[in-house]
């Protein structure tokens, strides 16, 4: 068995059987299903509280508008006063009286009219209240004009602008967005997996460094075969783990949708605004009808070439990151003396992820997009968010696409190199806070 | 062949700091070398070119006549000064890990750990974790680590820390065992006494340099001043001490009773006039030249190198 291999084997099985390690990775999937399960529950809960809001209308403009539904129920008065209103819609418990008074006319009622209640209100409320009102008055103006509702109905007719590119290909609105989503889900997976095992490599280092076996490795193998190694091996049982979390999570999420009886959608419902659980029918067909358009388009993303680069750009840069973290581990003695070392390597995968959703999103092929997407220490994770629009015509240009990678790779040699002279002169040097000027004289070395 | 280790001019620079400037030695095959020297004066950066840890700036360094390269790593064990072990991995695995890197196949490396487990009492701790142990343990642990895949050369960096007095001993009868067995030792350590009950050869190295090496006899010899310790058993000691006086340079003398110490300096080391002279005056009970000790060569050669250098 070659030297590097019983290192990797070394370091896999030291981290998949570190207690901590087994206990995040079986807790984990658990967590994160729970806090799932928990919201949507929390979500169906919320949306279960029915409130009942008392209506005194003493104007003639508004008799049955106000239709209980199954949020919200209204409770007419009648012949009372407005403060004797108050007092029962209080004594009631009632969320809140609306008062609409007796005016001339319906625009003067609407201005006029309060909602009170014991606390501010929810916007939901207000907006369905409001609504009401604006529904009205728009029938008050159409009655004005003339305008029968079929006729209105007809005028407002929805309209969207067909888009294609020059060689006739359809694009559907919003696509952008979804695959940017999709791409930004590898490219936040690359972030995570960079952060998390990044780290663990880091502390090994410490972790040899500290309990002083360092030196009785590398007098049995180079200082490089020992930190490739441990980045290999650390990155095996983090593969590991995440391919634990992926199956026990998507099990797990099953089996509690399955006992909770939680209907997926209800999660995306819950998590959009306001409005649009309300949106009119007509407009949720038309959705329904486009859908198999989108699928359509989701199938049609290149997928062996997205999981393909995904691979690429996930080794070279978790190869850059995890060296520059060994590098650090070398340098320094103990963890807390890290936190000075660690933003700069935090920073440009923050930036990455940021200018990713801000501007990938928007426009995938923009100057912005272009030049994260080559540089080498932000390109793996916003190149994977713009593969999904495809390459080539109409996607990344090939060009764009082989000099990030190249760049990248030029990276990946250059700032291992680098980090494999820091590592092999820091992992012998006890007691010294390094600074970066430090860093920069062992490269002399 | 007779040098296992042969160092030829070797320089080596850290930034502006000079670490060992122009080092030769030679480490003749089946001995204990003792490579000493004050704190920070190039002792472990020798021993980590001859390692492959670090490589030299300039001068070359040849293992049995070859130019160092990597397959000696193998012929080659290292006790490192500032040693350790994984903390939370079990014994026997971390043995069989640090002895396959070694390059010895996992069932030749189980069977001469169950031999050395056995030979120094440790057989039950495979499945004990090194934090487990205490640190005398770990240490025994680590010195079976070391010379498990039976190499040429080894080399010791204070063997003897972290052991109490039995174990230190049992360590330094097994280094002994292993230089009777045919492996050339290096041993680079402070503790003089240790320098003076094992180590043939010695060298000593100073501010980057080597300031003196060779047969530890040889130096004795040449370092010692004819000086030798004298007891008589003399009813008038006192007169006794003023004619040697006359004669001879006394360097201190102590009278008690019917007994005169003293220490002299002999020119030339002859010492047949000072027997014939206190023959006739007295009873002679110890008469022996004194062989300066490795300490005090230590501290003179570094002494007289710094005086020659300010």
């Amino acid at each position: 068995m070659s030297k590097l291999h019983l290192i990797i084997k070394r370091e896999y099985l030291a981290k998949v059987r570190n207690k901590s390690f087994v206990i995040m990775t079986f807790l984990s999937p658990f967590l994160m299903v729970g806090m799932i399960v928990l919201i949507s529950y929390l979500t169906k809960l919320n949306d279960n509280e029915k409130r009942v809001i008392a209506v005194l209308n003493e104007s003639d403009f508004f008799s049955n508008e106000f239709i209980t539904s199954e949020s919200t129920s209204f409770v007419k008065f009648r012949d009372m006063s407005l403060e004797q209103a108050k007092d029962s819609t209080m004594n009631m418990g009632y969320y809140g009286l609306v008062y609409l008074p007796n005016e001339s006319n319906l625009e003067t009622v609407s201005q006029r009219s309060f909602f009170y209640s014991k606390e501010a209100p929810s916007t939901n409320t207000l907006e369905r209240l409001e609504r009401i009102f604006k529904e009205r008055l728009k029938q008050e103006r159409l009655r004005e004009f003339g305008i029968s509702a079929s006729e209105y109905a007809e005028m407002d007719s929805e309209y969207e602008l067909n888009i294609s590119t020059f060689d006739g290909e359809h694009n559907l609105k919003g696509i952008n967005e979804i695959k940017a989503i999709i791409g930004g889900g590898f490219g936040y997976l690359i972030m995570m997996f960079i952060i998390i095992y990044g780290g663990f490599v880091m502390r090994s280092v410490i972790e040899e460094k500290t309990s002083r076996i360092i030196e009785v490795i590398i007098s049995s193998v180079k200082p490089f075969q020992l930190m490739l190694g441990k980045i290999i091996g650390t990155s095996l049982a983090g593969i590991t783990q995440f391919g634990i979390w992926i199956i026990s999570g998507c099990v797990l999420l099953l089996v509690s949708m399955s006992i909770f009886n939680i209907d997926p959608s209800d999660i995306s419902k819950g998590g959009m605004g306001p409005g649009m659980g309300n949106a009119p029918n007509s407009i949720l067909e038309s959705a329904d009808s486009s859908l198999l358009l989108y699928a359509q388009e989701i199938l049609d993303i290149p997928w062996v070439l997205l999981i393909l680069f995904f691979v690429i750009y996930f080794v070279l840069g978790y190869l850059i990151y995890s060296s520059i973290y060994a590098a650090i581990g070398a340098a320094v003695d103990n963890e807390t003396d890290t936190q000075q070392f660690i933003f700069p390597i935090i920073l440009p995968l923050m930036l990455a992820i940021y200018v990713g959703f801000f501007s990938v999103f928007s426009n995938p092929h923009g100057p912005i997009a272009v030049g994260f997407s080559l540089f080498p220490l932000t390109s793996p994770i916003v190149m994977m968010m713009r593969l999904p629009g495809g390459i080539g015509e109409g996607g990344v240009p090939v060009w764009q696409l082989v000099s990030s990678i190249l760049i990248l790779i030029i990276t990946f040699i250059g700032i291992v190199w680098l980090a494999a002279k820091i590592y092999r002169v820091g992992i012998l040097m006890y007691g010294k806070k390094p600074s970066y000027k430090e860093l920069v004289k062992w490269l002399k070395y | 062949m007779n040098h296992i280790l042969v160092a030829n001019k070797v320089s080596k620079k850290y930034g502006g700091h000079t670490a060992l400037q122009n080092v030769s030695i030679e480490i003749p095959k089946n001995s204990i070398y003792g490579l000493l020297g004050p704190n920070g004066a190039g002792k472990t950066t020798l021993i980590r070119i001859i390692n492959q840890i670090s490589f030299p700036d300039q001068g070359e360094v040849f293992f049995e006549g070859e130019p160092l390269k990597s397959e000696h790593i193998s012929q080659i064990g290292y006790l490192p000064e500032e040693r350790g072990l994984y903390k939370s991995m079990k014994v026997g695995e971390q043995a069989l890990y640090l002895a396959q890197l070694k390059g010895l196949s996992k069932n030749d490396a189980k069977q001469r750990l169950k031999y050395w487990f056995e030979r120094l009492e440790i057989g039950d701790w495979w499945n004990k974790k090194i934090q487990e142990l205490s640190k005398g343990m770990a240490q025994k642990i680590q010195f079976i680590v070391t010379v498990l895949h039976e190499p040429k050369l080894l080399i010791f960096d204070e063997p003897f820390s972290g052991f109490d007095p039995i174990n230190a001993n049992i360590i330094k009868d097994e280094i002994l065992k292993l230089k009777e067995s045919g492996t050339s030792i290096i041993f680079s350590t402070h503790r003089m006494e240790s320098v003076e009950e094992l180590c043939e050869y010695i060298a000593l190295i100073h501010r980057s340099e080597k300031i003196l090496d060779g047969k530890l006899s040889e130096i004795k010899e040449a370092y010692k001043k004819n000086i030798f310790k004298v007891d008589v058993g003399t009813s008038s000691p006192n007169e006794l001490l003023d004619q040697l006086k006359g004669n001879f340079k006394i360097l201190d003398a102590v009278s008690a009773g019917n007994q005169l110490d003293f220490s002299v300096q002999l020119p030339g080391g002859n010492s047949s006039d000072l027997l014939s002279f206190l023959g006739s005056k007295g009873n002679i009970k110890n008469f022996t030249e004194t062989i300066p000790s490795a300490n005090e060569i230590f501290i003179r050669t570094i002494e007289n190198k710094s005086f020659a250098n300010e």
